[in-house]
């Protein structure tokens, strides 16, 4: 039971320090919302291509695999857990590991997309 | 009267640079830490909820859980109300899944107005599509050369 | 150094202003003086493109009809706005039977179209011009920045595009308030490059004109009972302050359309923006206090900063350009 409870509080605690580290990177450099997906996604791929970022991930569970991050990571171990199995799946191992996300993002987006029009803005 | 040179002032951009308003940076340093932490609190939640009573474990969890939390920002977007989340957590939203979710649909939406081909489809990637680029592109090297290491140490 | 100010002989009149804002500008300062205030700023139909050529389309048929002059008087219209290739302005003239004269010069298009307008009566080649712009918050965040549903913070330095469109017919007929003098500005770009930024980019422009003016009128600001500029915002009344202080002039009876079109909360940050933001202003709230005599004789200078999605990507700096009027009531 409590290392259930402190499960969630160490994913709080990961979570929000990775995302504060965002928000002072907009603050400092006034980076956009795009540029600051791509750095952080590639954070995570780089800190898991040295083999680093899983070490966050088994502590922090979903504080280090909800951030963008985690989404570098996917795509990172994918390929070299695809290494081990000759040259073309290290090259489609990472996608394949990161497909759940992509797909959700398509199919999603474009269901939403045919139900909402954007609503008109007063603040 | 001859052309003029380009007029750049060093002292006036200088000038803008000191009077320009900052951002209140504790407060939105903290919003960010709390929205973000609670998106990451939901994912875990989310994690439990699909191990214990669905029973799936290992990379089909994390697969899951993203898509479930995917579904969330697209539909929190498509009810109008991430983009004010995101205007008080600036960071702590956009970072998290959501926050991609977010960057595809929102893109989806706005120009559907166009049509459904060049419109929604073409631009539903004008802001997320560097993420996908640069992550294949990232995850391609890292399994080549990993493929290369291996074989040498092998 | 070449001459940039017309003085108009026969007195072209503005006789007669028409207004349409959204919901949010509704609820704000101005909001009482604007003849239509929509309550969906989507004005019925489909895309906020179509809207914001409806507002103009409206505004210009409404300017005429107040006037009590019959749409075939009316010999040209002078219009532009923001959005590429001035479409809201182009589509909205669809609806007239008179020529149509497309003029761009971002937010300081409505001054821009005035002069225009003056010169054009002045000179006696026209007897009523109708000038209008607009602009819509929704259609400039996707052309200028992001989808609306995307969730990023405002900097702190931006401007919030208003959405509304102004019209206004200027003729020769009646007892209205006059235009004297128009001011045509230079292109004037200190190398700001911040596209959220747009105060600082059009203040030094705003400076050049407004001291062009005095100088080529030979008057002072004191001269004036108002001097309105378009939408520096508050950050770019506070640098043009110092500006035109260092070129030895203070302007206590500045204020800036789009510092007054929002109370300034927190979201709005540096105030209004937008094509729509000065038309808006003038047409409404100024008119108003010109036709009571209220204001005896003021500047009304819009500025605009000539920047485009591809110039920002591209790195380029962003040129600043204002042109001022001198009106009398």
């Amino acid at each position: 039971m409590w290392d259930i409870v402190f499960m969630y509080l160490k994913a709080f605690l990961v979570g929000g320090a990775i995302c504060t580290l965002a928000q002072v990177l907009i603050n400092t450099t006034k980076m956009t919302s795009g540029r600051i997906l791509v750095t952080f996604m590639l954070l995570g791929a780089v800190l898991q291509a040295f083999g680093v970022y899983e070490l966050l991930i088994n502590f922090a569970g979903a504080g280090a695999t909800v951030p963008i991050s985690g989404f570098g990571y996917l795509l990172a171990e994918g390929a070299i857990n695809g290494a081990k199995n000759g040259l073309f799946s290290a090259i489609t191992g990472g996608l394949k590991a990161a497909s759940a996300g992509i797909t959700a993002a398509v199919v999603f987006s474009f269901i939403m997309a045919l139900i909402f029009k954007p609503k008109s803005k007063i603040n | 009267m001859k052309a003029k040179t380009k007029d750049y002032n060093e002292e006036y951009l200088n000038l803008v640079k000191r009077l320009a308003p900052r951002t209140n940076e504790p407060r939105s340093l903290f919003n960010a830490f709390i929205v973000g932490g609670f998106i990451c609190i939901i994912g875990q939640f989310i994690r439990y909820f699909l191990m214990y009573v669905f029973g799936i474990y290992g990379d089909e969890l994390a697969g899951a859980t993203s898509m479930v939390l995917i579904f969330i920002g697209c539909l929190l977007t498509g009810l109008g109300v991430y983009d004010k989340i995101g205007h008080y957590a600036g960071g702590g939203s956009i970072v998290p899944i959501t926050g991609f979710a977010n960057s595809v649909c929102s893109p989806a939406m706005e120009f559907k107005s166009e049509g459904y081909v060049y419109g929604l489809a073409a631009k539903m990637f004008v802001v997320a599509g560097p993420i996908i680029v640069y992550g294949i592109s990232a995850s391609v090297a890292t399994g080549v050369v990993y493929y290369f290491i291996n074989l040498l140490s092998a | 150094m070449g001459k940039s100010t017309i003085f108009f002989k026969n007195k072209p009149r503005i006789i007669s202003t028409y207004t349409i804002a959204g919901p949010k500008e509704a609820q704000a300062n101005v909001g009482k003086f604007i003849h239509e205030t929509l309550i969906d700023d989507r004005f019925g139909e489909d895309t906020f493109e179509k809207a914001e050529c409806k507002m103009l389309s409206s505004c210009i048929q409404k300017a005429i009809k107040n006037s009590g002059k019959s749409l075939n008087e009316i010999d040209a219209l002078i219009s532009g706005d923001l959005l590429n290739q001035i479409i809201s302005a182009s589509f909205a003239a669809r609806d007239y039977d008179f020529s149509y004269i497309g003029v761009y010069n971002a937010c300081s298009t409505i001054v821009e179209s005035m002069s225009l307008a003056g010169a054009l009566v002045d000179g006696g080649y026209m007897k009523n011009v109708v000038v209008a712009t607009g602009s819509h918050f929704a259609t400039a965040e996707r052309q200028y920045r992001y989808p609306l549903e995307l969730g990023s913070t405002r900097p702190p330095q931006s401007q919030w595009t208003v959405t509304g469109a102004g019209a206004a017919l200027v003729s020769t007929d009646g007892i209205f308030p006059k235009i004297l003098s128009a001011t045509f500005g230079k292109v004037i770009d200190f190398g700001v490059t911040d596209a959220n930024n747009m105060g600082a980019a059009m203040a030094p422009s705003a400076c050049e004109t407004l001291v062009t003016l005095f100088n080529e009128t030979k008057t002072s600001p004191s001269d004036y009972d108002l001097i309105l500029t378009g939408d520096l915002g508050a950050l770019g009344t506070r640098l043009l302050k110092i500006l035109i202080e260092k070129r030895g002039y203070t302007i206590d009876n500045h204020v800036d359309c789009g510092e007054i079109v929002y109370n300034i909360k927190e979201e709005e940050y540096q105030g209004g923006s937008g094509a729509g933001c000065s038309a808006v202003v003038f047409n409404s709230y100024i008119y108003d206090k010109l036709l009571k005599g209220e204001i005896k004789k003021m500047i009304f200078m819009a500025t605009g900063a000539l920047l485009s999605t591809v110039s920002t990507q591209q790195g380029e700096s962003i040129p600043g350009i204002s042109h001022a009027v001198v009106i009398e009531s």
